[in-house]
């Protein structure tokens, strides 16, 4: 999630009273508020909008959306002078492709700005950019910098520079190896024999993308005014957006932006701000929204999200990035005529509601089991090869068949096989609580049957702890008896191993076998510290929800 | 209450020590009306309940006798031990007495020290001097008369007394000095009057037993024996659903009246249903391993049609749009993820719905799951509530009247609607609720309109689909009092029998 910081002195200064009501046009406008502190206020950025991830590309929208600069905002840009020129080398195309660049001129930094500046580049980085990976930005003071500039792809141990917060030479190797930003993106540049690197007319390295800047060529400070941007990736049309958003927030700077010609083997022109052109229908509009707004009114409400519309065509500012197709635009409308203002109302279509089946059944089985004074556990799908196993007494050989997650981020890494190791777990929690516990689940189990396919299962386990075979074997019957099923138990000696030889049965429903019925061994109870005998019979509901749909 | 009643409420217990409890100490109101000193105890609280006595509470200390003290009593302290072999033996060195003696070190110690201080022996060149007399060596101590005399209140203490506690007080274990509560009766006004009052009624029915039953003699014309209704009783608590699930099977009852259609399906998806068909581009952060949980396996993706359309829809866009504009890739939809929200029943609903089945309505309850860490506001399984309503002319006003509705039968009597953003709805909506005590917005969860980019390639065309899936478990909070998510599958016996029901 990205959340922008503003100043709060700043806010009020430019912006308005930060009252209750200006809250309240805040979140309205699509940016919830995460915190207001006696300095700050922080917002919440939706990642459709990374052009408000700036306090400057925020006021210019939502000015515009309280009414106070409407309208598509327009910016001056000159074309490129001599020598404002990039030359894209083919040895990056299996790289880093492309990029897209700029010079703004002008600009009267002070740490705030630098602040700003640094902070937006890092947001889009990670939101845009997809953690530098689709897109990365570099920014450079242009005085230190000879034109033209060269983005070409070199052997690492040809790359030698100073990086950012260092004071040596390291090699491009060095680099992803020893400096802190390069171990943190490595494996952006994994497998690739050259690397990618922006080069200028004196030859100098000015940083090496996605990675990191030169120490001498590429970091900005308070005497910087002029600066030479690029953002360099895989998609060129991110690329063009992300450096849009950049040219426009210095411009608000009062920086002067000018264009870059870049020699791909096609001749190209970075900044646009050309507007987006797109269509919309008043129809559509009114249609979708439930409303009943005249074109006028449309029009109103575009230009208060910093759109122009003429004739059915609204003009998109380029820095925008979410406006794939009218219905963008239809909820720029809807935010501009303020959801606060929509009346809800429940369409008057007739439809027949209806449970699903299985859900009435489990539901069913749930009260007949409430009823005889059983409380009902939920535990978590996901569990893990001690408690599910070893545990359960499951020697490592043994434990097959069973669903792993990737990379999970708790000690919880497998999908429950089984509703038995998670009423012990339960009972074993709970040894402080007066007994008898009588207890059940019922829940989806998953199994992995020689890797063929994943069966998901709703079963249900019942337990009684104290309790014996005799009296778990009423539950069971008084269950089957109220749900009209037929069952038989038959001896087994192919059994879960947590059950005591010669007190367990199989389950059996028309020959099909649903489940096991038995005491606990005390093994396994003392593996869990259960210090009262528990029975325990745990079925699969999915032949009952047959016999159920059958008989409909 | 009038004497009559007071009287007719009195248990015969009650009435069994009400002669005796001028006694004022317990033991003899337990011997005089032969009762256990429970019962005795449990009857003066009732009469206490009913006003007749009033009952004080005092603690004392009480000096009793310790495990070695008791011991002592029966053996001798080690000092007269001492005494008693030295007189016999006349052994006067010290390692050979204490051989003899099989006192241990400590109790030798002791021993020596105390004949010293009082002044029977002198010690010399390791060997034991007698300085007192016949006479005054078989007298028996202050310390040994005290030890016979206990137990003794600590508050009526001689002098004398008090400085042979001190002196046994720093040997291990001789005296034990316990707080004790001590009750005393005072008899109220009413009780006098009552108890002068002829306290009649031994022929009042108790238990209301089967044996009374059997003939109308037995009670007819006979008094009931009034009850203390107000005197607490054991505990006892119930069979139940689990609490989440009672607030499930609600949601679900308002959906079926409303009209919806229940989805259910696996827990186990393909990221194509999760995520492709609801337009959410393959290198979206959601598709992290960081963020999902994925499933080492590949499953295979639907009918070819629907995977052509979804693949148009993210690299060229349809219907307009501009779509993602990147190479979207079969393998990477086909990996098995654990759902990460019920929307893909939605989406996999759409896919089958046919054109004679419009409008329609469907909604679903259901764990979903998030590669998370676990805190107070977070967990790894969570449950979500869906809804889908597929109509030509919906719109995003009928979108907040099913929200508002819902969210009124769960209780939120001021919700609000805020702008939001998810990859496959357009407009899409947060919905809050405000929190009276806390005076805060409390977001509920999420819901819009179906993008063109998720509906054309399930549906075949642009109808317009309202969606909706906030989390479910949050919502429940407060209704149960719980501040910590994690309490929810926590599974506490204890805490599963107090819970109340949810009565909605």
């Amino acid at each position: 999630m990205a959340v922008i910081n503003i100043n709060k002195k700043q806010f009020e200064k430019e912006i308005g009273k930060l009252n209750e009501k200006m809250q309240e046009r805040i979140v309205l406008f699509g940016t919830p508020i995460e915190e207001i502190t006696n300095e700050k206020i922080r917002l919440e950025i939706f990642p459709n909008r990374p052009d408000l991830l700036s306090y400057s590309g925020f006021k210019r929208s939502f000015l515009a959306f309280l009414g106070k600069k409407t309208g598509l905002k327009k910016y001056k840009i000159d074309k490129p002078e001599k020598n404002y020129k990039i030359i894209i080398d083919s040895s990056v195309k299996d790289i880093r492709p492309y990029t897209a660049c700029a010079i703004v001129k002008g600009l009267k930094l002070n740490d705030e700005k630098i602040k700003e500046i640094i902070d937006i580049q890092e947001k889009l980085h990670t939101t845009l950019g997809r953690k530098r990976k689709k897109a990365a930005i570099g920014i450079y003071p242009l005085e230190k910098i000879k034109l033209p500039i060269t983005y070409k792809a070199l052997e690492p141990d040809k790359i030698k520079f100073i990086p950012l917060e260092s004071d040596k030479a390291m090699s491009g190797l060095q680099i992803l190896q020893k400096h802190p930003a390069g171990r943190k993106y490595a494996h952006l540049l994994a497998g690739k024999v050259k690397f990618p690197v922006f080069v200028d007319g004196n030859k100098n390295i000015l940083s090496m993308p996605p990675i990191i800047n030169s120490q001498n060529t590429g970091k900005i400070d308070e005497k910087t005014k002029d600066v030479f941007i690029e953002c360099s990736g895989f998609d060129f049309k991110i690329l063009k957006k992300c450096l849009n958003i950049i040219v426009a927030n210095l411009a608000d700077m009062n920086g002067k932006i000018y264009q870059m010609e870049l020699k791909y083997k096609k001749k190209d022109i970075t900044p646009d701000l050309t507007p987006q052109k797109e269509t919309i229908y008043l129809e559509n509009v009114n249609k979708l929204l439930g409303l009943n707004l005249s074109e006028k009114q449309m029009k109103f409400f575009l230009e208060k999200m910093g759109h122009s519309y003429e004739k059915g065509v609204v003009k998109i500012p380029a820095w925008r990035t979410d406006i794939l197709h009218e219905v963008d635009l239809i909820e720029d409308v809807a935010i501009a005529y303020g959801y606060e203002k929509f009346i809800p109302e429940i369409s008057e279509i007739f439809t027949i509601g209806e449970e699903d089946k299985i859900e009435i059944i489990k539901r069913k089985i749930a009260e007949i089991l409430a009823g005889l004074r059983m409380l009902e556990v939920s535990n978590y799908h996901l569990t893990n090869k001690e408690e599910h196993f070893r545990k359960m007494g499951i020697p490592e050989k043994l434990q097959k068949e069973f669903v792993e997650i990737e990379e999970s981020k708790t000690e919880y890494n497998i999908l429950r096989k089984g509703l038995a190791p998670c009423i012990l777990k339960t009972l074993s929690k709970n040894i402080d609580s007066e007994y008898p516990q009588k207890i059940f689940e019922i829940g989806k189990v998953f199994s992995d049957s020689e890797n063929k396919k994943i069966i998901e299962n709703e079963k249900l386990a019942v337990a009684l702890a104290p309790g014996n075979f005799t009296e778990i074997k009423q539950i069971l019957e008084y269950l089957f008896k109220m749900l009209n099923i037929k069952i038989t138990l038959n001896e087994t000696n192919n059994s879960p191993l947590w059950f005591i030889e010669g007190r367990i049965g199989k389950i059996l429903l028309n020959n099909e076998h649903i489940g096991f019925i038995g005491e606990i061994h005390p093994r396994i109870l003392k593996n869990w510290k259960i210090k009262m005998p528990v029975a325990l019979f745990e079925i699969d509901l999915e032949e009952i929800l047959k016999k159920f749909e059958k008989n409909d | 209450m009038d004497m009559k009643k007071l009287i007719e409420s009195l248990s015969p217990h009650e009435r069994k020590i009400l002669p005796y409890i001028k006694e004022k100490k317990i033991s003899e109101i337990c011997k005089k009306s032969n009762l256990d000193r429970t019962s005795v105890l449990r009857s003066l609280e009732y009469l206490k309940n009913k006003g007749l006595i009033e009952l004080n509470f005092e603690k004392k200390k009480i000096v009793g006798i310790g495990i070695n003290g008791s011991l002592y009593i029966s053996k001798g302290l080690p000092e007269r031990r001492l005494l008693n072999l030295l007189d016999k033996k006349r052994i006067l060195s010290l390692e050979e007495v204490q051989k003899q003696s099989k006192l241990s070190d400590d109790e030798f110690r002791a021993a020596i020290g105390a004949l010293k201080r009082k002044a029977i022996i002198e010690l010399k060149n390791g060997k034991i001097i007698f300085s007192a007399n016949k006479e005054e060596i078989s007298k028996k101590s202050p310390e040994e008369i005290f030890l016979e005399s206990l137990p003794l209140e600590y508050d009526s203490l001689t002098p004398e007394q008090l400085y042979a506690l001190k002196s046994l007080q720093s040997r291990k274990d001789i005296i034990q000095i316990k707080e004790k509560k001590i009750i005393s009766i005072e008899i109220t006004n009413l009780g006098h009057e009552l108890i002068q009052s002829k306290i009649k009624g031994q022929n009042l029915i108790e238990q209301v037993t089967s044996e009374i039953l059997k003939k109308d003699s037995y009670w007819k014309g006979k008094k009931f024996r009034r009850y203390d209704i107000n005197s607490s009783v054991p505990e006892i608590s119930g069979g139940k659903q689990h609490f989440v699930n009672q607030a499930v099977e609600y949601a679900r009852k308002i959906w079926v009246e409303m009209g919806f259609k229940e989805m259910t399906g696996n827990l186990i998806t393909s990221s194509f249903w999760n995520f492709d068909a609801l337009f959410t581009a393959q290198d979206h952060p959601v598709r992290d391993m960081q963020d999902t949980f994925f499933i080492n396996q590949k499953t295979e993706l639907p009918d070819k049609k629907i995977v052509r359309a979804v693949k148009k829809s993210h690299e060229t866009g349809t219907a307009g749009s501009k779509g993602w504009q990147y190479s979207w890739s079969k393998e990477e939809a086909k990996k098995l993820v654990l759902r990460t929200h019920t929307t893909c029943l939605s989406s996999q609903t759409l896919a089958k719905l046919k054109k004679e089945d419009l409008p329609a309505k469907f909604f679903a309850i259901g764990k979903c799951f998030r590669n998370e860490t676990v805190d107070w506001s977070h967990g790894f399984e969570f449950n979500q509530t869906e809804g889908i309503v597929i109509d030509e002319n919906a719109n995003f006003r009928n979108l907040l009247g099913y929200l508002q509705e819902f969210f009124r039968k769960m209780g939120f009597k001021k919700i609000r609607f805020t702008p939001a953003y998810f990859p496959y709805t357009e407009p899409s909506v947060e919905i809050s609720a405000w929190h009276p005590e806390k005076k805060v917005w409390l977001e509920l969860g999420g819901a819009g309109i179906f993008r063109p980019e998720v509906t054309i390639p399930l549906l075949g065309k642009n109808i317009p689909v309202l969606a909706w899936g906030p989390g479910f478990d949050r919502i429940l909070l407060d209704y149960y009092k719980i501040k910590d998510l994690r309490e929810l599958y926590k599974n506490d016996i204890t805490k599963l029998r107090k819970m109340k029901f949810w009565v909605k």
